[in-house]
């Protein structure tokens, strides 16, 4: 079986300039995952697993070390791949859900769930459908669809954000706490969404606050421990 | 600048097989003792946003206007992927460089002096680039400007009032109008909605993305607000005193920008 991903050594640190100082994120992460895995990442708060998330995503930029991401053309490393290499990736394969949506002002909800199936080519009207469908799974209600997610509450904003995030199905799935904030009907819609994610052979690394939440889907396990200067930096 | 020793150094694109459609290489220029330009170069590929950010003076809007071919830099090649016009386009003669503006770049300004003819109705000052590309029946003229106009998002009872008469959200939607009328390959944007209510700046922001979604096109934001820039950019380019300081994706510019001035600029942000 080929892997999706293999991660040999990655280390992240921070540089900030202003205090003319360096935090230390995390060294020396290494693992495989293969398609279908998901992963549990666990550790104390501040530890360093959203960092780490966050910098298999490449918001963040990695010090050191190879994210090897095999696609269908072979592979590329993730690590120092060119940023429109990223943007295509992120588009079609890698996708990253975190606990908060970005709401943009007066774009409806039914129009920011359905816009990563339009911008992978669906036409409107299906595509629109298909968002209505993953909107009534999460238990956002109805009269709800076409109004503007910058108002709801952020139960209702962190449905939307999860039908976004997980319409599409991807090769690479990262997630950041998604059950955070979630009614118990909308927290077993994510986990159904998952298991089927997970079935279709989609490989997930995954930050839970409550890793019970997901206990059915766990293969394996990646314990982050403290470093000196440990520290997870939000920026 | 310290990058080398906290971050890696990016290869060049492996997966993304189309070439860029704006290649700009090493383009410098000096007005009298003042640098406004040092060996920039960029690149823009096709349905991108390309967002550039920086204070004033930094050079970001004299860029734009070397995209828009309305000055020429004292070093330096600028390419379109277009198969008719293969060279660097800084060697086009004026007539050539006007018509290319004419009918495959379009432009917002900040200020709409600088777009529209303030006295000519809204749909004429539309009618006006088309006429340029060759159209001449009236009935077309209007259809089409009219069609433009309302992809703007602009209120079609009021296309035949003077852009004097309207507000500064309502003329930037004219300019967008007309920017898109003729389907620029290019469209370029300096500091769109500066200067507009925030209530106005995010509908113009808006009518932008929906545009940018809907007809795939690709863009050059100009903006000293990140806001604008984060809403609307996929990849960020910062610059300062005539120099591109950082660029990468938007997301890893905002969340862990690496260079000392963009780390000022991300923190100093409200």
């Amino acid at each position: 079986m080929t892997p999706v991903l293999e991660v040999q050594d990655l280390a992240k640190q921070f540089h900030m300039h202003h205090l003319d100082q360096v935090l230390h994120a995390f060294d020396g992460i290494s693992f495989t995952l293969h398609a279908g895995e998901f992963l549990l990442l666990r550790g104390p708060n501040g530890v360093g697993k959203s960092t780490l998330l966050r910098t298999l995503y490449r918001s963040y930029l990695p010090r050191a070390g190879h994210i090897w991401y095999h696609t269908t053309e072979g592979r590329i490393d993730l690590a120092t791949a060119a940023d429109v290499d990223i943007a295509l990736l992120r588009r079609r394969e890698i996708g990253f859900v975190t606990q908060f949506l970005i709401a943009r002002p007066r774009v409806a909800a039914e129009d920011i769930v359905s816009e990563p199936l339009r911008r992978a080519g669906m036409p409107a009207p299906e595509a629109l459908d298909e968002a209505r469908r993953w909107l009534a799974e999460f238990g956002v209600k109805r009269d709800l669809w076409r109004a503007y997610p910058t108002t709801f509450s952020g139960g209702e904003q962190q449905k939307v954000n999860l039908a976004r995030a997980l319409i599409l199905p991807q090769r690479l799935l990262l997630l950041d706490e998604p059950t955070a904030s979630l009614d118990a009907g909308a927290r077993a819609a994510l986990i159904r969404r998952l298991a089927d994610l997970k079935a279709a052979g989609v490989a997930m690394i995954g930050v839970f606050h409550h890793p019970g939440d997901v206990a059915g889907l766990i293969d394996r396990e990646i314990e982050l421990t403290a470093q000196e200067v440990s520290q997870d930096v939000a920026v | 600048m310290t990058l080398a020793q906290h971050s890696l150094a990016l290869r060049a694109p492996q997966l993304m097989t189309t070439p860029p459609l704006l290649t700009m290489t090493g383009v410098s220029r000096r007005y009298g003792d003042v640098v406004a330009l040092r060996d920039v170069s960029a690149t823009v590929y096709p349905g991108e946003v390309l967002g550039i950010v920086g204070e004033s003076g930094s050079g970001k809007s004299t860029l734009l206007r070397m995209m828009n071919l309305e000055d020429t830099p004292d070093a330096g090649d600028y390419r379109l992927a277009l198969p008719d016009l293969p060279g660097n386009l800084f060697d086009l003669d004026r007539f050539a460089r006007r018509m290319l503006c004419a009918t495959r770049i379009g432009i917002v300004y900040q200020n709409p002096h600088l777009g529209l003819l303030m006295k000519h109705t809204s749909s004429g000052n539309v009618a006006e680039r088309l006429l340029i590309a060759g159209e001449r029946s009236f009935a077309a003229l209007r259809g089409r400007a009219r069609e433009a106009l309302d992809a703007s998002e602009f209120p079609l009872d009021r296309m035949d009032a003077r852009p004097i008469e309207l507000s500064g959200g309502m003329q930037q939607r004219v300019q967008l109008a007309k920017a898109i009328a003729l389907e620029p390959v290019l469209l370029l944007l300096d500091e769109p909605t500066t200067g507009l209510d925030v209530s106005v700046q995010a509908l113009v922001l808006d009518t932008l993305k929906r545009l940018q979604r809907d007809r795939a096109i690709t863009m050059v934001i100009v903006s000293h607000d990140l806001g604008v820039i984060r809403t609307m950019a996929d990849r960020v380019m910062v610059m300062r005193r005539g120099r591109v300081v950082e660029q990468g994706l938007a997301d890893q510019i905002f969340q862990d920008p690496q260079h000392d001035y963009t780390q000022q600029l991300v923190h100093a942000k409200l």
